[in-house]
């Protein structure tokens, strides 16, 4: 048996198994209603140090370190590490990788960085290149106010399609196939969508149709109907995107009913003032690694289909007048036996 | 009493228009709600409307920002009468010497006192 790839899709013959994960979040994203699910919830979003980059940076130490613990793979059998974050030349990422010591594929994807970690995770594993593989992707919500936005002290007034960049981090350990009851068995990289939507406050919308043509796509690929997943949750469309998205799909003969949620409007309650809801790299990664990964591997989820959504813009581009270019990745994971 | 509700009054109007501007206009940030609002307060000034507004609103109207474009207009046209077109080039920083000036120390005294990250 091989590994198969029909249109944009990867099905893989013997599916790579996810280890172990842990998702690390921040003080407002462990007082939502996925509080439960996340392993460590910090009391603070600086974490007693010098600069908001350098306690994203010591989330992702953590989250990776307990990733691995988890996993029961110690560092030395890491074959490689992957991930990436928001900040400019990913440096919360990068900076970990420093301590991690392990070979480093720094990867950018926007908030769809989880989804592109975990393909080319799963592709290196089954492929015969790696063992082990450690991933993470991360969001802090003041380092990406900066890098995206205004200053955190500046004190925005934020339009109701905004979304409030989370404070998390994500990480996993993909590793050989048999090894654990968690397996991603396909993966659907998406196309660069772009419907020419210009504002950087209503990311949810200039998302939507990336989600839609992967999701649609992957459908077509696979030849399953929605009917095969438990859940489908797009990345971080939230309030505006996550209906558009849903419209757009139906527009394509694809109902995805009340199995088609979104991370971005999981993380955070109503209460808690997150505008149109959550984003950031972190968002899906947290709600992958926390809450996605434990009820799989509980059983309580059989087969879901995880489609992270990143908005590829810059500050610079959207200040010279461009529109957004958007991605989504879809990951199916599965609960084997 | 009277001042006090003139000042409220006026002042909020201001607020009004400029947080309607704000979710009412399309793509607009912030800051071009700010520097629209500055260049009305230029505007009206050059056209005589500010300072009798201050005249009747007091803080109402000098403390919003449009005050910063009327200052602005204020210092140019002042500095052109006493020295011409070096007056009128340089008048508007000295008009507003005092606000910049003010501003940036209290950027500095909070930046020491706050320690800001963001």
């Amino acid at each position: 048996m091989t590994t198969k790839k029909n249109g944009q899709t990867i099905g893989f013959s013997n599916p790579p198994a996810v280890l172990g994960a842990a998702a690390v979040v921040g003080p407002k994203e462990g007082a939502g209603p996925l509080a439960g699910w996340f392993d460590v919830v910090k009391a603070d979003r600086l974490l007693g140090m010098k600069s908001w980059e350098q306690a994203e940076t010591k989330m992702v130490e953590e989250a990776v370190n307990l990733a691995l613990a988890k996993a029961k793979v110690r560092h030395q059998d890491v074959d490689f590490f992957l991930g990436g974050d928001l900040l400019n030349q990913i440096v919360a990422t990068s900076f970990a990788a420093r301590t991690l010591d392990v070979p480093f594929f720094g990867l950018y994807g926007a908030c769809a960085t989880v989804a592109e970690a975990l393909a080319l995770a799963a592709v290196l594993v089954d492929g015969g290149f790696a063992v082990n593989v450690a991933l993470a992707s991360s969001s802090h919500h003041d380092t990406a106010e900066r890098q995206y936005r205004f200053p955190a002290e500046f004190g925005i007034q934020r339009p109701v399609t905004a979304q409030w960049t989370a404070t998390a981090v994500g990480a996993a350990v993909v590793g050989p196939h048999g090894k654990g009851k968690v397996q991603v068995t396909h993966v659907t990289v998406g196309r660069v969508v772009d419907y020419g939507q210009k504002d950087p406050m209503d990311l949810g919308a200039a998302m939507a149709p990336a989600a839609a043509d992967t999701i649609a796509r992957h459908f077509e690929d696979t030849g399953r109907d929605p009917e095969a997943y438990d859940l489908i949750l797009s990345g971080d469309l939230a309030a505006v995107g996550h209906p558009l998205c849903a419209e757009l799909l139906e527009r394509k003969g694809l109902r995805l009913d009340s199995r088609f949620v979104d991370c971005g409007l999981m993380l955070y309650d109503d209460t808690q003032e997150p505008v149109a809801g959550a984003s950031g790299c972190g968002c899906s990664a947290s709600v992958f690694a926390g809450y996605l990964f434990k009820n799989l591997e509980q059983g309580r989820f059989k087969r879901v289909l995880l489609v992270p959504t990143g908005a590829l813009h810059s500050p610079t581009s959207c200040q010279q007048g461009e529109s957004i270019p958007c991605v989504a990745h879809a990951v199916v994971l599965e609960r084997s036996g | 009493m009277t001042s006090f509700v003139l000042a409220f009054v006026v002042g909020g109007l201001i607020c009004v228009l400029a947080q309607l501007t704000l979710d009412l206009g399309t793509n607009l940030t912030p800051a071009h709600v700010m520097v629209l609002f500055v260049v009305l307060g230029a505007v009206a000034s050059g056209l005589g409307l500010y300072e009798p507004l201050i005249e009747f609103a007091g803080a109402g109207a000098s403390v919003p920002l449009p005050a910063f474009g009327h200052a602005l207009v204020k210092g140019m046209l002042k500095g052109a009468a006493e020295k011409g077109l070096s007056g009128l080039l340089a008048g508007g920083l000295t008009g507003t010497a005092l606000g910049l000036t003010v501003a940036i120390l209290a950027g500095l005294a909070m930046a020491l006192v706050a320690r800001p990250k963001g």
